[in-house]
Order: C-alpha cells, then structure tokens, then sequence
C-alpha cells in the first residue's frame, strides 16, 4: 500500500513536470506553425504601408526598432539607476542595516506592481504635466518597471561576491566608494544577467507603453517622437477583422519571441562563460 | 592632499547614492498616493459600499459598479491558482527531491525560459490554441453555449504563466528543508513520499502560502493575456465558460480614451488604486514570510 502511493504520487509529480515542460513547447510550437507561414522578408524590411491593416502591403519594421530602442534606453536608465543603488546596498551599508533591509523589502514588493499600474500612474503624470505620448515616456515608465528586477539580481551577484575581497581593499587604505568599484568588475557577470533580464521584460512588455510610449508607421526618429512597439503591433493586428492581417500578428509574435529567447540564452551562455573567470573564495 | 579629494570622493557618491536608493522607496508611496488623490472625485461621490457592490457599469450615465470586474477578475485567478497550484507543487517536490541531477539541468532552463516569454505571446497562444480548445469541447452543448473566449480561457493562459513563478519559489522552500529531518525522517523507517507528506510539506507550510500569495498577485495584475482571451464582458461571470471583464482588462482598454466623460479616468484610476492596494498588501506579507524562511536557514 505505502510502495503503491509512492508510486502513484511519483507518476503524478512526472505528468506534472511533462505537462509544465509541454507547456513551452507547446507555445513555441503554435507560434512557429501559425507564424512561419506568413513570415516574409517585408515583415522585417519594411515600415507599414498606407492601408496596413487592411491588408496592404509593409511590415513591422517599424515596431521592431521602436521595441529595441525602446528596451535599449529603458535597459540603460534602470542600469544607472540600479548599479548605485546596489552598490550602496552592499558597500556603504552593513549587513545588519535597517535601511538595507527595508530598501530590499520595498524592491521586492516593487517587483510585484503590475506593469499596468506603473502604465496608468505614467499617464497621469503626462497628463498632469501636459505631455504626449513618446519614447522616452516609455523609456522612463519602463525602466521603472525594471529596475526591481535589476537590482533584485545584481544585488545577488554582489552579495556572493567573497568578503576577502573587500577585505583586502579596505586593508590597502581604500575608500568604501573605491571598495565598491573593485566589487563591481566581481559581480560583471550578474550585472550582465540582470541587464539581459530587464531587457527581456521591457521588450515584452505591453501594458506599461500602452498609454506612454504611443504608436505610429513610422520608426521614432527622436526621443520625443511616439514610439510603435511590436507588443502592441501584434495586439492590434490580431484585432483586425481581416486574415491576412491577423496572420501578420503571429508573424510578429514569432519575431517577438525569437528575440526574446534569442536574450534568455544569451544570458545563460554569458553568464556560464563569466563564471569560469570569477575568482573563487 | 589627494587624500580629501578621495574622501569628498568617498562622501559625494555616499550621499548621491543614497538619495537615489531614497527615491526608489518613495516611489512604491508616490504611486500609491497618486492613484488615490486621482480617485478621490469618484470617491466623494460614491460610497465604496456601492461602487464596490454595484453591477451597473454606465460611465455616460455617471454609474460605476466595479462588482462585475471584480467578480472576473477572482473567478480568473481563483481558478488559474486552482490549476497551477497543484501542478507546480507536484513538479518542484519532483525536481527537488526526485528528480536526478541531470533532469534537472534539463527543466530548470525550460522553466526559465518559459518565464521569459512576454504576456502578449501567451496571449496570442491562448487565442490560437486555449480559445479554439475551449470552443470545440463545449460547442455541443447548446444550453451553455461559448464562444471560447472565457473564464476558463484566461486561467488556462494565468496558469501557465505563473507556472515559471511558483516552481521557482517553492523549489527554494523546499531545498531551504534541513536535510537531517528527512534523513531522521527516512531512517524511521517512512518512504520518500511519507517524508514528504509528513515532513516537507509540512515544514514549508508558511513558504508555500507565500508563495500562492504572490502567484495570487501577479494573477490580479496580468493585463494583455488575460485581456485576448476573457471575452471581455461586464457582466459577473456564472459559469466558468461564461466570458469576464477582469479589472487590469477594464483599464488597459479604457483608459486614455473619452477622457471628456466626466468622472470615467478618475473611476479607471480606481480601479488601478484597488489592484495596487490588494497586489501592495499581498506582496508585502508574502516577501516578508519569506525573508524570515531565508533567514532561519543562515
């Protein structure tokens, strides 16, 4: 009876990691068969052409470089902002800090508002100092949704950095600000992960540049400029009426997901090779 | 002489970076704040009894009953939470305490991956495959008659969504166990599942409830999955084939628009108000169960 259950709950634990594993295939799978078929160079080549999205031609050249700049610019802003913020975690402060543990509390509780919440209290804002709807409107409300996760992760990298590291340098007379720039060239490998990361999530993300960062057939050519995302590119071509249309919305998703696992295993690659370099405590 | 310098050096990025570490935490309040001055003219109009119990959603006729989202948005996540809890729970005992060294290389990176893929192409995939799905096997019923886009649509596209989330936490719970009480588990004479039952699980009571409660908050918050495949109806869903209009769905296709209705923006800042509130609190419990977990471990 006991074998029995054990064998039971041991088969049930497998269907379970297959459906879960099954479950990514499965999104791939659809996307591909869906999206192959009406992929073509002009998708990638080209910006909208008049009548679009009834069924002329163009592609989403347009949304494609928006998405990069876009996830560029908010990947860079969340940089600056995190690096100082982590540095300050762990160099200035001590392990035991109020403020360390409080700041780190209120970065995971960060991490959980949904980006639409971060979309609409964006908006506000615009709306309260009289601004359009723009790239860098976007880039501001994204890197904000992004900096959880990027101090999240450099703030592992730079904790299991060895404490005789920083031993050492305090030991030759350096400063904690000196301290802290030694400690960064240690954790460049969770800095590139976690940069990777927000990237990967900016460039997903949609409810957050919904209402900010605007939409339009032309590529932004400046920061104030609205920017066209292939998020929402997909979202509104999949709500067309027409086939042809809709079939260029998985197209998109198919390019959408390829430079998103494209980053994810870069990431993983990156961050293996790194490792290899690291000196070990 | 360059020993000041270095000193001032010292001071100036100390101070810099700790306004900036400042200003980070007071945004959490600024957007919290924010979204309720912005709902205060609704708020002064109507009770929060009745907005929050009310089912007639008229913005023209100045009318705004939340109950309907709020109803789709907890049949949503109840329901996505009903599937993926278990599932995950089953999967993270398997790669921790199971699974070989060489499996788990094999699905951990799979489970990364899945977390990576944005919320619009869960969305697509949920039109493509979970809509048609749905569709095919209640079409023969006529008195419950469904377009696919539905409850059990949006929970189905949540689940698999919060999979990634869950696995990664509880797989953490789980090794965070000592290993010494399911060796003196096992040496007793229990099976490895016994062990389990008995002591695991058990044992990670707390971090398993943190983490359903951060499973329930990314649920409340997911926007444009959801949105593709719920249907979008304001009506309170009574079936889970019945489509719903969950609250994060109200905002994403409302807001910015007819801005000149008077009292809408400040109505659909209410509802983001409600989600920030529910998500904030949810949040905050859960990270500090689990920050306590981490520490009894050290």
């Amino acid at each position: 009876m006991k074998k029995l259950e054990e064998q039971f709950f041991k088969t049930l634990m497998i269907l379970a990691t297959l459906l879960i594993v099954g479950s990514f295939f499965g999104i791939i799978f659809t996307i591909l068969k869906k999206g192959l078929p009406a992929m073509n160079m002009d998708m990638i080549t080209q910006i909208p052409q008049g009548g679009y999205y009834q069924g002329s031609k163009g592609g989403v050249l347009n949304a494609i470089a928006g998405s990069l700049f876009l996830a560029l610019g908010a990947s860079a802003l969340a940089l600056a902002a995190s690096l100082p913020i982590v540095m300050y975690l762990n160099v200035y402060l001590k392990k035991s800090s109020v403020l360390g543990r409080i700041t780190r509390l209120s970065f995971d509780v960060l991490f959980g508002i949904p980006s639409i919440v971060y979309g609409t209290f964006a908006f506000t804002l615009m709306i309260y100092f009289g601004n359009k709807a723009s790239l860098l409107a976007g880039i501001i409300t994204v890197a904000a949704l992004v900096v959880p996760v990027m101090v999240r992760t450099m703030d592992e990298a730079f904790r299991s950095c060895p404490k005789e590291l920083s031993d050492a340098a305090y030991s030759l007379g350096a400063t904690r600000w000196e301290t802290a720039k030694v400690l960064v060239l240690q954790a460049v490998s969770g800095i590139q992960t976690a940069v990777l990361l927000a990237f990967g999530r900016a460039i997903g993300d949609t409810a957050a540049v919904m209402f900010t960062a605007g939409f339009g057939d032309h590529i932004p050519s400046s920061l104030a400029s609205p920017a066209p995302t292939l998020p929402l590119a997909i979202f509104f071509q999949l709500s067309s009426p027409s086939e042809a249309v809709q079939a260029r919305a998985y197209a998109s998703a198919l390019i959408l997901t390829f430079i998103v696992l494209v980053i994810s295993i870069a990431s993983r690659l990156l961050g293996k090779r790194l490792q290899k370099n690291k000196t070990r405590s | 002489m360059p020993d000041t310098r270095r000193l001032l050096k010292e001071r100036i990025a100390g101070t810099a970076m700790l306004v900036l570490t400042a200003v980070s935490i007071l945004l959490t309040a600024a957007i919290g704040i924010g979204l309720y001055i912005r709902s205060e003219p609704l708020l002064a109009r109507h009770s929060l009894g009745s907005l929050l119990t009310s089912s007639v959603w008229k913005p023209m006729k100045g009318e705004f009953g939340f109950f309907p989202f709020i109803m789709g948005t907890l049949w949503v996540t109840c329901l996505a939470l009903f599937i993926a809890l278990p599932l995950s729970l089953l999967s993270a005992i398997y790669l921790s305490e199971y699974a070989a060294p060489r499996i788990r290389r094999m699905v951990v990176p799979i489970v990364d991956l899945l977390s990576g893929i944005p919320p619009v192409v869960y969305g697509v995939w949920g039109v493509l495959f979970v809509v048609p799905l749905i569709q095919r096997s209640a079409g023969t019923d006529v008195t419950h008659f469904t377009s696919g886009y539905s409850v059990l649509a949006g929970a189905i596209v949540l689940a698999v969504m919060i999979f990634p989330l869950l696995i990664s936490i509880l797989f953490e719970v789980f090794s965070g166990v000592p290993l010494e009480m399911k060796n003196a588990s096992l040496s007793l004479g229990a099976t490895q599942w016994q062990t389990i039952k008995f002591v695991l699980l058990k044992k990670s009571a707390p971090g398993i409830l943190a983490a359903t409660a951060l499973a329930v908050s990314r649920s409340f918050g997911e926007t444009i999955a959801v949105l593709m495949v719920c249907g979008n109806m304001p009506l309170a869903p009574h079936a889970v084939t019945d489509a719903c209009y969950p609250l994060p769905a109200l905002i994403a296709n409302n807001y910015g628009e007819m801005l000149s209705v008077p009292m809408y923006d400040s109505a659909l800042l209410f509802a983001a108000f409600i989600l920030f509130v529910i998500i904030f609190l949810f949040n905050l419990l859960s990270r500090i169960v689990l920050a306590r977990i981490e520490k009894n471990l050290v």
